[in-house]
C-alpha cells in the first residue's frame, strides 16, 4: 500500500498531483484565521472595512496565491536555494542599517518599488532554511562533533546580531529561539544548549547595559507597569484594562469600549488580539487561542510527517517561527514580557508581516506536498 | 535510508517535546488571560467605566438682582470668550505663542493660564481671555488650524446697568479662589464668579444656583461621543431688593459731590429704599481683576469710595442722639416732658466747664424746648441724671451699637460705650464722659444707616430692622409688612414728647433747622410735614483758648478737620413712613449742610411714594429671562 502509492507519486507527481495534494484542511485553518481578522480589523476600523479590514482581506488573497504557488515548487529546489536566500537576506539586513526607514526609533523598514519590506521578517525563514540544509547534510555521526556546529551557529549569530543594531530586541530575540529550535530538532545535544543557555543572565546583565533607552524602559515598566501609567506603561495597563473588562464573554462585537474610545494603542496592529478578547471575552480570547494553536501544532504535524531532514526541519522552523510570533504577542498584550512590536500574524494590520508570513506557509506547504520526495544522494552527506 | 531512520526518530521525539513546549506555553496565556479577564474582570471594569465616562457639570446662569419695581440692578449679558482645553492640545506653549501673535497676549495672562493649567484637570477649559471683541473673535475662528484647544465659547457675564450708584448694596462678583473651587466643585468652570460684597455676597448661594451635571462618554483624547445621563441644574433665583433705584438715583443727585451718605427707609418696616454713598466705585471692574494702579487710586482717595459709609462708616451722632438721651431719661423717670432745666450757656463740672452751643444761653428748657433749640446743656444735665449705662440700653434698644442684624455684609454695628466697658479697659468712666455722652459725643460712634433705623424706631415705636432683601425667587420674604415687627415697648406719651420736639425743630419759629421745612408741593398745606433733627459732630476737640479768642470758625479749618453734619427726619409728622439720614463728612453745621439735604430727599420720597409699590407685584410681572 505504501509502496503503491509512493510509485505514484514518483510517476505521476505533476501539477494535478500536487493540487491534490496540498492539506487543504490547513489552508481553511489560515482562512479562517486571516477571517478573524478580517472581524477584528472591521472593529478597529469602528465598524468599517474602512481603512483595515478590506486592505488585509486583499493582502490576504494576494499572500494566499503567493503560499499555494510556493506549495508547488519542490522542496528539493527550494533546499538548493536556502544559502542563496539567506546570502540575500543578510544583505538585505545590511542595507536597512544604511537606507532603511527608520520607524518608531528603529531601521526597519526598506521600501521596494512602494512596498515595504521588513528584512528581519524574511530573515528568520532565511535563517530557517539555511540550517535546515546544514543539518539536512549531516549524518548522525558528524552531529556529535562540536566543530561541525560551528558554520550554524554563525548562520544564527550574524541576523540576530544585524536585527539587534536595528535596534529590534524582539525580532532578535525570536530569531535566535527559531534557530535554537531547528538545533534541537536537528538532534543537537542537550548539554550543549545548557552550556550555551546557562551564562545567558550573566549575558543578560551586559546586554541590559548596552540596551537602547526605550528598550530598557520597556524592560522597565514591563516589571512595574503603574510606576508610569502615562508614559511607557500606559500600553501595558490600558491593554490589560481592556481584556479584564471584557470579562468572560465580552462586551459584545462592535461594542468594547477601550478600543473603540481610543483608549487602546494601536489596536488595528500590535494590540489587535486586546481587542478580540474585549470585544468577546474570555471565550472568545481562548477560542482565537485554540484556532492559534491549531495551525501551530499542524505545522508542526506535518513536520513529523515529513520523511526527508530538510523538510522536517524547514516545516519545524516556520511552525516555531509563527509560535513565537503568537505567544510573544499575546504574553505581550496581556502584560506578561515586554511590550515589543510583534503582531499577531494574519489577524493584525499590516503588509509585510502578512506577506512574510505567508512565504513561510508556502514553504511549508512545500514540505507537506513533498513529504515523500527523495533527496539526490550527494545532499545527504 | 537507517542513519535518516535514526534521525527521523530523535525528531520525531524531540518535534513531539517541541510541540508540548509550546501547548504549554499557550496555556499558561490561557491561565493568564483567565486571570486578567475573569478573576480580576471586575475590577478592569470599572477602570474602563471610569476611562470613558467623564462627568462635567454645566454652571446654571446667575440669578439676577433686581430692585423693588423688578428693575434689573444685577444682570448678566453675553459674554464672547476664549477658552483652552488642554487635553486637546499636544504643545501648550505653542499654541500659546500662537495666539499671543493674533490677540496679543500680555505676560501676566499667559502666566495665569499656564498656572491654571497645570492646576486643573485637563479637559477643564481654562479660560484665555473674556469679552472678545469681534475683530479678536474672527482672528482666532480664521487661524484655528494653528490654534488647537481654543474654543470660542459663549458665555454670559455680570453687568451692573447702574454702576457705581448701587455698588455698595449690590456688591460685586470676582473669579473665585482656591477655597472657593474647594467647597464648590462647579465654581472651576471657567467665567464662575463669587460674590464679594453686598447683596452678591450675602445671596451667592441663592444667586449661584445648583450645577447641573452630565455624564458623557468619552475617548482617550476627551473628545466626547455621547451624553449618557443629565441631570438639571437649578438656575440661581432673582433676589429682590427693597431699594427704588429711581429714588436712589434720585439722592445721589441731591447729594451731588460731597462726601456724603444718605439712607431712606420705609419707617414702618424697616425697608432700605435708597442707600447712598458718595463718592462710589464701578463694581464691573471686580469682575476681571481689578489693577493695581485702580486700587491704589481707591484706597488712596480720602473719600474712600470703596467704603459704604452709609452702613459701615462711623461718626459721631453728635445732637441727633439728643432723643435717645431724652427717651432714656424719659424711661428712667429722671426726666418728665414739663421737667424745666435752665442753660445759661455752659455746665460747670468740678473744674471741667461744659459749652452749650449757644454761648449767651438758653434760659429756661423744657424737653420740647431742649430739642427745638438743641440746647447742649439741657442734655447734659439729662445725661447726667440717666447715666451712661442707661443711655447705652436706649441707644442699643433704638438699633444703635449693636448689629441689628441687617442683610448686607460689611455693615457695621457702630457702639454706644458703657461703664463696663471703660473699665473693661482699664479705665475710670468719668462723669465728663457721661457729659458729653448727652451730646452725641465722646465714644459714640454710629453709621447713617442705624442712624435712620433709629429714627424710624422713634417714629413707628415698632423694633424695625433695617433690611434690603424683599423677594428671593418670587416669595416674599419676612419684614415687609410693619405687623411684623415688635412694638418697642415705650409709652406712647414719652415718644410723642419727643416726635413733637423734633417737629418743632423744623417747623416752629426758632427751630434749628428751618431750612428742612417741606416745600409746599409736598406739605400741601401743612398737611404732610417733616419732622427731624440737625446734628454736627467734632472730629476735634475745640480748645478753650480757641474759643475765648473767637477765633474759632469751623468754616475756617481744613476740610478733613471740619465737622460732620448730620440730620435725621421722618415724614409724614402724623402717620410716619419715611425716614431719612442724612451725613455729609466735614459738612460743618448739620442744619445747613445736611439739613437742606434731607429736605429734597424727603420730597423726593413722598413725591415718588416708593412704598406704595404692592408686595412682588412688579417683580412678578417682568418677562422672564
Amino acid at each position: 500500500m505504501i509502496e503503491g502509492r509512493r510509485l505514484y507519486r514518483e510517476t505521476n507527481f505533476g501539477l494535478i498531483g500536487k493540487l491534490w495534494n496540498i492539506s487543504w484542511l490547513y489552508v481553511l485553518l489560515l482562512c479562517a484565521l486571516a477571517g478573524v481578522g478580517y472581524a477584528a480589523l472591521y472593529s478597529a476600523g469602528g465598524g468599517s472595512p474602512e481603512p483595515y479590514a478590506a486592505r488585509h482581506i486583499l493582502r490576504f488573497a494576494l499572500g494566499l496565491v503567493l503560499m499555494l504557488s510556493i506549495a508547488l515548487v519542490d522542496i528539493r529546489f527550494i533546499a538548493r536555494l536556502a544559502w542563496p536566500i539567506y546570502g540575500l537576506s543578510i544583505v538585505m539586513l545590511v542595507l536597512v542599517a544604511r537606507i532603511g526607514h527608520v520607524g518608531k526609533g528603529a531601521q526597519r523598514w526598506i521600501e521596494l518599488g512602494g512596498l515595504q519590506l521588513q528584512p528581519s521578517e524574511m530573515a528568520k525563514i532565511a535563517l530557517v532554511l539555511a540550517l535546515a540544509a546544514w543539518f539536512h547534510r549531516a549524518s548522525w555521526e558528524r552531529m556529535g562533533n562540536p566543530l561541525f556546529l560551528i558554520v550554524p551557529i554563525v548562520t544564527v549569530l550574524l541576523p540576530v546580531g544585524l536585527i539587534l543594531k536595528e535596534p529590534n530586541l524582539g525580532t532578535a530575540v525570536i530569531c535566535g529561539m527559531v534557530g535554537m529550535s531547528v538545533f534541537f530538532a536537528a538532534g543537537v545535544r542537550w548539554w550543549k544548549f545548557a552550556l550555551v543557555l546557562l551564562p545567558l543572565p550573566l549575558l543578560g546583565r551586559f546586554v541590559y547595559a548596552h540596551l537602547h533607552d526605550y528598550q530598557r524602559a520597556r524592560i522597565d515598566t514591563f516589571l512595574n507597569p503603574e510606576s508610569d501609567p502615562l508614559g511607557a506603561g500606559y500600553n501595558i495597563i490600558q491593554s490589560k484594562i481592556a481584556l479584564g473588562s471584557g470579562g468572560m464573554w465580552g462586551k459584545g462585537y462592535l461594542q468594547g469600549t477601550q478600543g473603540h474610545l481610543n483608549f487602546l494603542p494601536e489596536k488595528q496592529t500590535d494590540f489587535i488580539f486586546t481587542m478580540m478578547g474585549e470585544e468577546f471575552g474570555f471565550v472568545g480570547g481562548l477560542a482565537l487561542m485554540g484556532l492559534l494553536m491549531l495551525i501551530i501544532l499542524g505545522g508542526m504535524l506535518i513536520a513529523i510527517r515529513c520523511r526527508h531532514q530538510f523538510g522536517r526541519l524547514v516545516a519545524l522552523g516556520i511552525s516555531f517561527n509563527f509560535f513565537m510570533y503568537v505567544f510573544v504577542n499575546i504574553a505581550m498584550v496581556m502584560g506578561a514580557i515586554p511590550v515589543g512590536g510583534v503582531p499577531l500574524p494574519l489577524v493584525s494590520h499590516g503588509g509585510s508581516a502578512m506577506i512574510t508570513v505567508m512565504v513561510g506557509f508556502g514553504i511549508l506547504m512545500s514540505c507537506y506536498v513533498h513529504r515523500d520526495v527523495a533527496f539526490a544522494a550527494r545532499d545527504e552527506a | 535510508m537507517k542513519r535518516d531512520t535514526q534521525r527521523s526518530s530523535v525528531f520525531t521525539r524531540r518535534a513531539l517535546l517541541v510541540m508540548g513546549g509550546q501547548v504549554a506555553a499557550l496555556g499558561a496565556l490561557g491561565a493568564r488571560l483567565y486571570q486578567v479577564q475573569v478573576v480580576d474582570g471586575a475590577r478592569y471594569a470599572t477602570l474602563a467605566e471610569s476611562n470613558r465616562i467623564s462627568a462635567r457639570l454645566i454652571a446654571p446662569p446667575r440669578g439676577r438682582i433686581l430692585d423693588r419695581a423688578g428693575v434689573v440692578v444685577a444682570g448678566n449679558r453675553l459674554n464672547w470668550r476664549a477658552l483652552l482645553i488642554a487635553e486637546q492640545v499636544d504643545d501648550v506653549g505653542a499654541c500659546l505663542d500662537n495666539l499671543t501673535r493674533l490677540v496679543g497676549l500680555a505676560d501676566h495672562e499667559r502666566a495665569r493660564i499656564e498656572r491654571e493649567v497645570r492646576r486643573h484637570r485637563r479637559f477643564i477649559p481654562i479660560m484665555v481671555r473674556e469679552f472678545l471683541t469681534w475683530e479678536d473673535m474672527a482672528k482666532i475662528e480664521v487661524n484655528a488650524p494653528d490654534l488647537p484647544g481654543i474654543v470660542i465659547d459663549v458665555g454670559t457675564t455680570r453687568q451692573y446697568p447702574f454702576s457705581e450708584k448701587l455698588a455698595h448694596i449690590v456688591g460685586y462678583v470676582a473669579p473665585p479662589n482656591e477655597d472657593d473651587v474647594a467647597a464648590d466643585a462647579m465654581l472651576a468652570l471657567p467665567g464662575m464668579r463669587v460674590g464679594r460684597a453686598g447683596m452678591e455676597k450675602e445671596h451667592d448661594a441663592v444667586l449661584r444656583g445648583r450645577a447641573g451635571a452630565v455624564q458623557m462618554e468619552v475617548n482617550a483624547v476627551g473628545r466626547v461621543i455621547r451624553e449618557l445621563d443629565r441631570q438639571e441644574g437649578k438656575q440661581g433665583d432673582d433676589v429682590g431688593l427693597t431699594i427704588d433705584a429711581d429714588l436712589q438715583q434720585a439722592v445721589l443727585g441731591r447729594l451731588g459731590d460731597e462726601s456724603a451718605s444718605a439712607v431712606v427707609m420705609d419707617c414702618r418696616n424697616g425697608e432700605v429704599l435708597a442707600m447712598t454713598t458718595n463718592p462710589s466705585f464701578d463694581p464691573s471692574l471686580f469682575n476681571s481683576g481689578v489693577s493695581q494702579a485702580q486700587w491704589i487710586e481707591w484706597t488712596s482717595n480720602r473719600k474712600a469710595p470703596l467704603i459704604n459709609k452709609a452702613a459701615a462708616g462711623l461718626y459721631p451722632p453728635g445732637s441727633t442722639f439728643k432723643m435717645c438721651v431724652a427717651l432714656a431719661a424719659l424711661d428712667a423717670k429722671v426726666l418728665t416732658p414739663w421737667d424745666r432745666i435752665y442753660c445759661p450757656g455752659y455746665l460747670d463740672l468740678g473744674d471741667s466747664r461744659f459749652h452749650c452751643w449757644n454761648k449767651n444761653g438758653h434760659g429756661s428748657l423744657d424737653l420740647h424746648g431742649g430739642l427745638k433749640n438743641s440746647c447742649d446743656v439741657f442734655f447734659y444735665e439729662t445725661a447726667r441724671r440717666v447715666g451712661i449705662d442707661r443711655i447705652a440700653a436706649m441707644g442699643h434698644r433704638l438699633g444703635m451699637g449693636i448689629d441689628t442684624g441687617i442683610d448686607l455684609p460689611g455693615a457695621r454695628p457702630g457702639f454706644i460705650p458703657t461703664r463696663e466697658w471703660r473699665i473693661a479697659h482699664g479705665h475710670y468712666w468719668n462723669i465728663g464722659d457721661t457729659i458729653v455722652s448727652g451730646i452725641g459725643q465722646g465714644y459714640i460712634l454710629v453709621t447713617p444707616l442705624s442712624l435712620c433705623t433709629y429714627v424710624a424706631r422713634v417714629a413707628t415705636g415698632r423694633v424695625v430692622v433695617p433690611h434690603l432683601t424683599r423677594t428671593i425667587g418670587s416669595t416674599l420674604q419676612p419684614g415687609a409688612r410693619a405687623a411684623d415687627w415688635p412694638l418697642l415697648g415705650l409709652p406712647d406719651r414719652s415718644l410723642a414728647a419727643v416726635r413733637q420736639g423734633m417737629f418743632a425743630v423744623v417747623n416752629e419759629a426758632g427751630g434749628t433747622a428751618p431750612a428742612a421745612r417741606l416745600p409746599e408741593s409736598v406739605s400741601q398745606g401743612g398737611r404732610v410735614q417733616l419732622a427731624g433733627k440737625t446734628g454736627s459732630s467734632q472730629v476735634r476737640r475745640v480748645s478753650r483758648e480757641m474759643r475765648e479768642h473767637g477765633h474759632f470758625n469751623s468754616a475756617n479749618l481744613p476740610w478733613e478737620l471740619r465737622p460732620h453734619a448730620l440730620f435725621v427726619a421722618f415724614a409724614p409728622y402724623d402717620n410716619p413712613r419715611y425716614a431719612v439720614s442724612v451725613v455729609v463728612e466735614h459738612g460743618n453745621a448739620g442744619a445747613a449742610a445736611a439739613a437742606p439735604l434731607a429736605r429734597d430727599i424727603m420730597t423726593d420720597t413722598l413725591l415718588r411714594d416708593p412704598a406704595r409699590s404692592g408686595p412682588g407685584q412688579r417683580v412678578a410681572e417682568e418677562e422672564p429671562r
